[in-house]
C-alpha cells in the first residue's frame, strides 16, 4: 500500500524525520518496501493565469498565450487544446527546471516563447495526461506549484502482511505510529452530518452471516459539474489511486483515510430497495469494468428488487453506476465478513482495493463513521442534501471481540526475557487494548479492528514487536548435548555424490517436471503424473526418471562446445502406480566424450560401456556389492547389445548402458552417450566388517585358458567356479577374453586366474592339479568349455 | 726395463685412452692381458732367459701389467661416468608440462550450500529430516494453520494435481510430519526442493529451502534469535555481520519475524543487490503456532518451539556472488566448474 507522508502526519506527527519514520514502521512489522519523493523539486514552476490566447501566426496547432504570474505577463507558446483565457495553470518560467528539461527562451515557429505551460506528465504528477494541467480557479497566482500542491512530500510503499488489514488506511498506520512513539493521534473522530431530507431506502440483510451490517444514505441534488478538488486528487494520486469523479474519489478517499471500502450508486437507477443476498444459481451481473460475471450460489450480491447491482465487497455494477448526469446517489458502507469473502474475488480473476481489504478484515464498527465522513466531504464538493443514515445490523452475526488471556509467565517464557509488568500494560494500552489485570496476567480485549488478536501468542507478539525484537538480546541455548546414533552400516547420499565427483562427474539440479514428449522418449510407456496448472507445456509432467532432465542438461552443454560431459543428479522420481504415487529417490548419470580429459598423455579414447558400469560399480562398492548383479537389459532406451539391468537381491532397481542410437537421432545428439539410473536406497546400507583369520601359508596362482561359446557371459564361469565352494579357492578373476582368428566356430577364449591357498598347510602340486581338474570338469559339463591348447 | 716393454706400455696407454666405449676398451684389455695377449706372450718368453735374468724380467713385466690394469680401470670409470651423463641428457623432460591426473567433477552450489547449513546445525544436534515433494493439502496448508481461502494461500502460487494433491510450496510440511511421528524434544533440519507456479527473472518454478524446527521445554524467541545470529555470522564468515529481526507474519508461527542481514555485497552501504537499503532479507522464523501443536498432538503447555526457513539459492547467490537465479538450473558446465 502506498501512502503520503504528509497525509499521515496530518493524523500523527512524531518528532522523527522521514527515514526514521520509515524505519520505525519497518521494525514494527509494517515493512516500508520503498520510499520515494512525491514529486520532483520543480524550481521556477508557479501558479499563473492565462490572460489571453491567440492563434500562432504560422502554426495551426499552436497558440500564443499571455500568461500572468502576478508580477509579469509572459508570451508563451502552447500546443494544448485545453488552454483558454482565464485558466489557472502551472507555468514553468525561464530558468525553471522540470525533470530532464531546463526551460530557456526559445523560438517556436518564429515566435518567442518565454516559458512553458506544464502538463501533469511534465510535472511527473501523472504517468500520462491530456493537455495542460488545469488548476482550480482559486489557486493563488504566483505561488510555487510545490507549495500549492504540497508536493514536498514522500510516498511510503508499505508491504503489509495479510494479518494486518487494520493498517490498510492512513488511520491504521497512524495508530501504529502513535503507539510506537507514545503520542496521541491529532485527528479524533468524524463530524456527523445531520440529515436535511427525510429520504430513506429499504435495506434487507438476507445473508447476515456474510453481511451482518449495511449502512446506506441517500444524497439528493448533487452538482454533476463539480470537480474533485486538487488537494484530494493529489492525496489520492500519492496513494496510487487515479482521480475519476467526485463521488468515486470521495469513496476512495474515505477508504484510504479510514479503511472502509464504500460504493456510490445512482439512486435513480435502483429499484425498490437493497437486498444483500446470495446469488441465484448462474445469476449474472454486469460490472463497472464492463465485464459480466456469472455468480455461484455462494456469491454475495448487493441487489435491488430487479436484480444484482454489485458484487458485494468486490466491484459495483455497471447499470447502477454514477455517471456524469447523476443527481441523486445512494452511498454504501457495509461490513462483509472476511472469512466469507476470502477467495471470492480471485475466483472471478479480480483483485480490487475493496476485496483486498474485506478479505483481510474491516472493522465492523467503521461503516457509520465512514458514512458520516463521506457525506461531509461530498456535500462540500458536490453539494446536495443528505437523508438519514440507514444502519441495518444483524446483531447475532456481528463479529465478537474476543477476550484473550496473557499470562505474565508465558510471555517471559516465549520471549526469553523478563519484561516489567507495567511495560506490558503500557504497550497493550498504547495499542488500544482493554485490560483487566489479575495475579497471573491480563484479560485483554483487543480493539474491534484487530482481527489478528485471538490467542495468547498474538499478544506476546504485540509486546515483543513494540519492545522491538532488536532490543531483545539473543541467547545461546542451554546446552542439551547428547550423543547421536551413528550407524556404521549406513552409506550417506553425500558419500555417493563424492564418489561420482571423484570420477569426474558434476552434479546437476534439474526441474522435477519435464516435457511429456521427452519423458516418454526416455521412459516409454510409463504412466506419468501431469500437473493441473503447469507453467508451460515443456514442464508439465512429473519426472519418472532423472534421465530426461539430465539429457536436457547434456544437450545444453553439447550445444555450448562442451563435448566431454559427465553429469549426475539425485532426487525424487514420481511414479504413479494405479491410484497410488510412489516418490522414490533415484541417482542417475550421463557421460559422453573422451574417457580422460587431456590430449597430452592419451589418445582421447571415447567412453564406453565399461566406463559407465565402472562408475555405477564404484558406488555399489560403498554398499554390499555382492548383493547386486547385472543382467543383459531389454530396456528400449538402451543399445540392445550394450545395456545392463542392475538388480539388488534379485529385484531390478536400475540400468546402465549406451543410449539407443535411434534415440540419439531423435534427440539430435551425434555422439555416443552412456547412462545409468538406479534407485538409491539399496546403496545406502552396507555390512559391518567381520574379521576373518588370514592364512600363514603362501598362496598359489594357477591360470587356465579355455574356450567357450562366444555369447556366454563370462560372469557365469566365475560364479560356477565359486559354486564349487572349495575351501582352498580364494579368488577367481578374468584376465583375458579373446575372440579372433585363433579361436573359431563362434567361440571365444577366456583366461581365468585362480588364487589357491590353504589355511593349515602349504599347498602341493597335487592339490592344485586336483582342484584345476575339478574346475575343468565343472566348466566342461555346464558350459562345454574346452581347455585351450597353447 | 727393456725398450720393448716401454714401447708396449706406451702403445697400451695410447690404445686405452683412445677407446671410445666399453667394447673397445675390452678389446684393448684382451689384446694385452688376454690369454693370447702381448703381455701374456712376454711372460711365456721368460723361460728362455737365464735363471739370473729371470726374476728381474718377470718383475718388470708384472709392473707393466699392473700399470696397464690401472689404466684400464681409470678409463673404464671415465667411460661409465660419460655414459650416465649422456643418459641424463636424453632423459631430460619439460617439467613445465601439466601433471597426469584424473579430472574431478564437483557438487552443485545448491548442494554445497545445503550441506554447509546441515553441518552447522548438525553441530547443534539437528538431524536431517525429509518429506515428500508431492504433498497433500493438510500438510502443506491446513495443519500449518493456512485454511482454505486464507490470504496467505494466494502468496503461494501452488502447483496442483488433478486429485487435489500438490507440490509442496515450502519445506514447512516437514515440521508437521516430524511432530506427527516423533516425540519431543525435537530438533530437525529439513532441506529440499519446493515449488511455486511462478517464473520470471527472479523466480524459478522450483527452488530449495532449508527448514529448521526445535521443540523442547522453554524454547524462547531469545534463543531463536541467538541461534540464527550465530548461524548467519558463521555462514557468511563475518563476525561483524549485522542482523535485524523484523516482525512479520506466517500463519504457522506466532510471533513471526523476518531476518535481515547487513548487505554482504556493499557492507550495508547500499547497492543494487540490497535495493540501496543496506539490508538483505535472508530468512523467516518464529515461535511454533499452538495450532500446529494441536494438529500434531504435541503438548503446547509443556513444550514451546521455534521454526525457521530460508531460501538456499538466495544464500548461495549472496555467498558466491551469483547474479542470476536461473543459472542454478541450466547445469552449464562452465557454471558448475566454478564451484570446485
Amino acid at each position: 500500500m502506498q501512502i503520503s507522508e504528509n497525509w499521515l502526519r496530518e493524523w500523527v506527527n512524531p518528532p522523527v524525520d522521514t527515514e526514521a519514520l520509515a524505519s520505525q514502521l519497518t521494525m514494527a512489522g509494517l515493512e516500508v518496501g520503498s520510499l520515494n519523493v512525491a514529486a520532483p523539486a520543480l524550481p521556477g514552476v508557479v501558479v499563473a493565469e492565462v490572460v489571453a490566447v491567440e492563434s500562432h501566426p504560422d502554426a495551426d496547432k499552436l497558440n500564443l498565450c499571455q500568461v500572468n504570474d502576478g508580477k509579469d505577463t509572459f508570451s508563451v507558446v502552447c500546443g494544448a487544446s485545453n488552454v483558454r483565457a482565464g485558466l489557472k495553470v502551472a507555468l514553468a518560467r525561464i530558468g525553471a527546471e522540470l525533470p530532464g528539461i531546463k526551460i530557456k527562451k526559445a523560438k517556436l515557429r518564429g515566435v518567442e516563447s518565454q516559458g512553458m505551460i506544464c502538463s501533469a506528465t511534465e510535472l511527473q504528477l501523472a504517468e500520462s495526461s491530456e493537455g495542460i494541467l488545469e488548476l482550480p480557479g482559486d489557486a493563488p497566482i504566483g505561488m510555487s506549484i510545490v507549495e500549492y500542491l504540497s508536493l514536498d512530500d514522500n510516498i511510503f510503499d508499505i508491504d503489509l502482511t495479510p494479518n494486518r488489514g487494520d493498517c490498510l488506511s492512513i488511520a491504521g498506520i497512524a495508530r501504529e505510529v502513535a503507539a510506537i512513539n507514545k503520542i496521541a493521534l491529532t485527528q479524533n473522530g468524524v463530524t456527523p452530518v445531520d440529515s436535511s431530507i427525510g429520504d430513506s431506502f429499504e435495506v434487507e440483510l438476507l445473508a447476515p452471516q456474510q453481511c451482518p451490517r449495511y449502512v446506506g444514505r441517500i444524497i439528493k441534488g448533487i452538482n454533476p459539474q463539480a470537480q474533485t478538488p486538487m488537494w484530494m486528487q493529489e492525496k489520492l494520486r500519492r496513494c496510487g489511486l487515479r482521480p475519476i469523479s467526485p463521488v468515486v474519489d470521495v469513496t476512495n478517499y474515505v477508504m484510504m483515510e479510514l479503511g472502509q471500502p464504500m460504493h456510490g450508486f445512482d439512486y435513480d437507477k435502483l429499484n425498490g430497495g437493497i437486498q444483500v443476498r446470495l446469488a441465484k444459481p448462474a445469476e449474472k451481473v454486469a460490472l463497472l469494468d464492463q465485464s459480466e460475471v456469472e455468480c455461484g450460489d455462494d456469491t454475495l450480491l448487493i441487489a435491488d428488487h430487479a436484480g444484482g447491482v454489485a458484487l458485494a465487497g468486490i466491484m459495483g455494477g455497471f447499470g447502477s453506476s454514477v455517471q456524469s448526469d447523476t443527481r441523486n446517489i445512494f452511498l454504501e458502507a457495509a461490513h462483509f465478513t472476511a472469512i466469507e469473502l476470502a477467495g471470492k474475488a480471485r475466483r472471478f480473476g479480480m483483485h480490487t482495493d475493496a476485496s483486498h481489504r474485506f478479505e483481510r478484515g474491516v472493522d465492523a464498527q467503521l461503516p457509520p463513521i465512514a458514512m458520516q465522513r463521506a457525506t461531509g466531504l461530498l456535500l462540500e464538493i458536490v453539494g446536495g442534501e443528505a437523508g438519514p443514515i440507514i444502519d441495518a445490523v444483524a446483531n447475532d452475526y456481528m463479529p465478537q471481540t474476543p477476550n484473550v488471556e496473557l499470562r505474565y509467565e508465558q510471555l517471559n517464557r516465549l520471549l526469553g526475557i523478563e519484561v516489567a509488568r507495567e511495560e506490558v500494560s503500557d504497550i497493550l494500552q498504547r495499542l488500544n487494548m482493554q485490560l483487566a489485570e489479575g495475579p497471573v496476567g491480563w484479560q485483554v480485549t483487543p480493539p474491534s479492528y484487530r482481527f489478528d488478536i485471538n490467542i495468547e501468542p498474538d499478544l506476546v507478539e504485540e509486546v515483543g514487536r513494540l519492545i522491538g525484537y532488536n532490543n531483545i538480546p539473543g541467547k545461546r541455548e542451554a546446552s542439551h548435548i547428547q550423543m547421536d546414533s551413528f550407524s556404521e552400516q549406513s552409506v550417506s547420499v553425500n558419500q555417493i555424490r563424492d564418489t561420482l565427483v571423484e570420477r569426474g562427474y558434476f552434479e546437476a539440479v534439474t526441474y522435477s517436471f519435464v516435457s511429456p514428449e521427452l519423458q516418454d522418449l526416455l521412459d516409454p510407456g510409463q504412466q506419468v503424473l501431469p500437473l493441473s496448472n503447469p507453467i508451460s507445456a515443456d514442464m508439465s509432467v512429473m519426472r519418472t526418471r532423472l534421465l530426461p532432465g539430465l539429457i536436457q542438461a547434456l544437450q545444453h552443454n553439447l550445444n555450448r562446445q562442451q563435448s566431454r560431459v559427465r553429469l549426475f543428479e539425485t532426487g525424487l522420481c514420481f511414479i504413479p502406480d494405479g491410484d497410488n504415487l510412489v516418490q522414490t529417490p533415484h541417482i542417475a548419470g550421463v557421460i559422453t566424450g573422451s574417457r580422460i580429459n587431456d590430449g597430452l598423455y592419451t589418445t582421447g579414447e571415447g567412453v564406453d560401456f565399461f566406463d559407465i558400469k565402472g562408475d555405477l560399480e564404484s558406488m555399489l562398492r560403498l554398499a554390499d556389492e555382492s548383493e547386486f548383479g547385472f543382467t543383459r537389459s531389454d530396456n528400449p532406451v538402451l543399445h540392445p547389445g550394450q545395456g545392463a539391468d542392475l538388480a539388488f537381491r534379485g529385484e531390478t532397481i536400475g540400468f546402465a548402458g549406451a543410449l539407443h542410437p535411434s534415440l540419439l537421432n531423435k534427440l539430435d545428439i551425434n555422439q555416443s552417450v552412456f547412462v545409468f539410473e538406479s534407485k538409491i536406497s539399496p546403496i545406502l546400507s552396507r555390512k559391518l566388517p567381520n574379521f576373518v583369520e588370514m592364512s600363514r601359508f603362501p598362496f598359489i596362482r594357477r591360470d587356465i585358458s579355455i574356450t567357450v561359446e562366444e555369447n556366454l557371459p563370462v560372469r557365469e564361469l566365475v560364479d560356477s567356479i565359486y559354486s564349487l565352494k572349495n575351501e582352498i579357492l580364494q579368488e577367481v578373476f578374468v584376465f583375458d577374453v579373446y575372440t579372433g582368428k585363433e579361436v573359431r566356430n563362434n567361440r571365444k577364449s577366456v583366461a581365468l586366474g585362480l588364487i589357491l591357498q590353504d589355511f593349515s598347510r602349504t599347498l602341493v602340486d597335487e592339490d592344485v592339479e586336483n582342484f584345476v581338474a575339478k574346475v575343468l570338469v565343472q566348466l566342461k559339463e555346464h558350459y562345454n568349455a574346452e581347455l585351450r591348447e597353447s | 726395463m727393456s725398450q720393448d716393454l716401454k714401447n708396449l706400455l706406451q702403445q697400451a696407454s695410447l690404445s686405452i685412452s683412445e677407446s671410445a666405449d666399453m667394447a673397445a676398451l675390452d678389446a684393448v684389455r684382451v689384446a694385452y692381458l688376454g690369454k693370447k695377449g702381448e703381455l701374456t706372450a712376454q711372460l711365456k718368453n721368460l723361460g728362455r732367459l737365464s735363471a739370473e735374468e729371470r726374476p728381474a724380467a718377470g718383475q718388470a713385466i708384472n709392473q707393466i701389467k699392473v700399470q696397464i690394469q690401472e689404466l684400464l680401470e681409470t678409463r673404464k670409470s671415465e667411460l661409465s661416468d660419460a655414459a650416465i651423463v649422456s643418459r641424463l641428457q636424453t632423459e631430460t623432460i619439460d617439467i613445465s608440462l601439466p601433471g597426469r591426473r584424473s579430472s574431478a567433477g564437483g557438487l552443485h552450489p545448491v548442494t554445497l550450500t545445503m550441506n554447509r547449513i546441515d553441518k552447522m546445525f548438525g553441530k547443534l544436534g539437528f538431524d536431517v529430516a525429509e518429506g515428500p515433494e508431492v504433498e497433500d493439502d493438510f500438510h502443506n496448508f491446513e495443519a500449518l494453520n493456512i485454511p482454505e481461502q486464507h490470504p496467505a494461500r494466494a502468496m503461494h502460487d501452488t502447483f496442483y494435481f488433478d486429485d487435489g494433491m500438490l507440490l509442496r510450496t515450502h519445506t514447512s510440511p516437514v515440521q508437521i510430519r516430524v511432530m506427527e511421528n516423533r516425540e519431543p524434544p525435537l530438533r530437525v533440519i529439513a532441506p529440499g526442493r519446493v515449488y511455486r507456479c511462478d517464473s520470471d527473472l527472479t523466480h524459478t518454478p522450483m527452488f530449495h529451502q532449508v527448514e529448521g524446527l526445535l521443540v523442547d521445554e522453554d524454547v524462547s524467541f531469545s534463543v531463536l534469535k541467538g541461534t540464527l545470529e550465530e548461524f548467519l555470522k558463521m555462514f557468511f564468515e563475518q563476525d561483524d555481520l549485522k542482523t535485524r529481526f523484523r516482525p512479520s507474519y506466517f500463519p504457522f508461527t506466532e510471533p513471526s519475524m523476518e531476518v535481515d542481514i547487513s548487505c554482504v555485497m556493499c557492507a550495508g552501504n547500499g547497492c543494487r543487490v540490497c535495493s540501496h537499503t543496506g539490508w538483505l532479507e535472508v530468512l523467516g522464523c518464529g515461535m511454533v503456532h499452538p495450532e500446529l501443536f494441536r494438529h500434531t498432538g504435541v503438548d503446547g503447555e509443556k513444550y514451546t518451539g521455534y521454526a525457521f526457513g530460508m531460501g538456499v539459492e538466495r544464500l548461495a547467490m549472496l555467498r558466491y556472488g551469483v547474479n542470476d537465479l536461473r543459472l542454478f538450473f541450466d547445469n552449464d558446465l562452465r557454471f558448475l566448474r566454478q564451484f570446485t
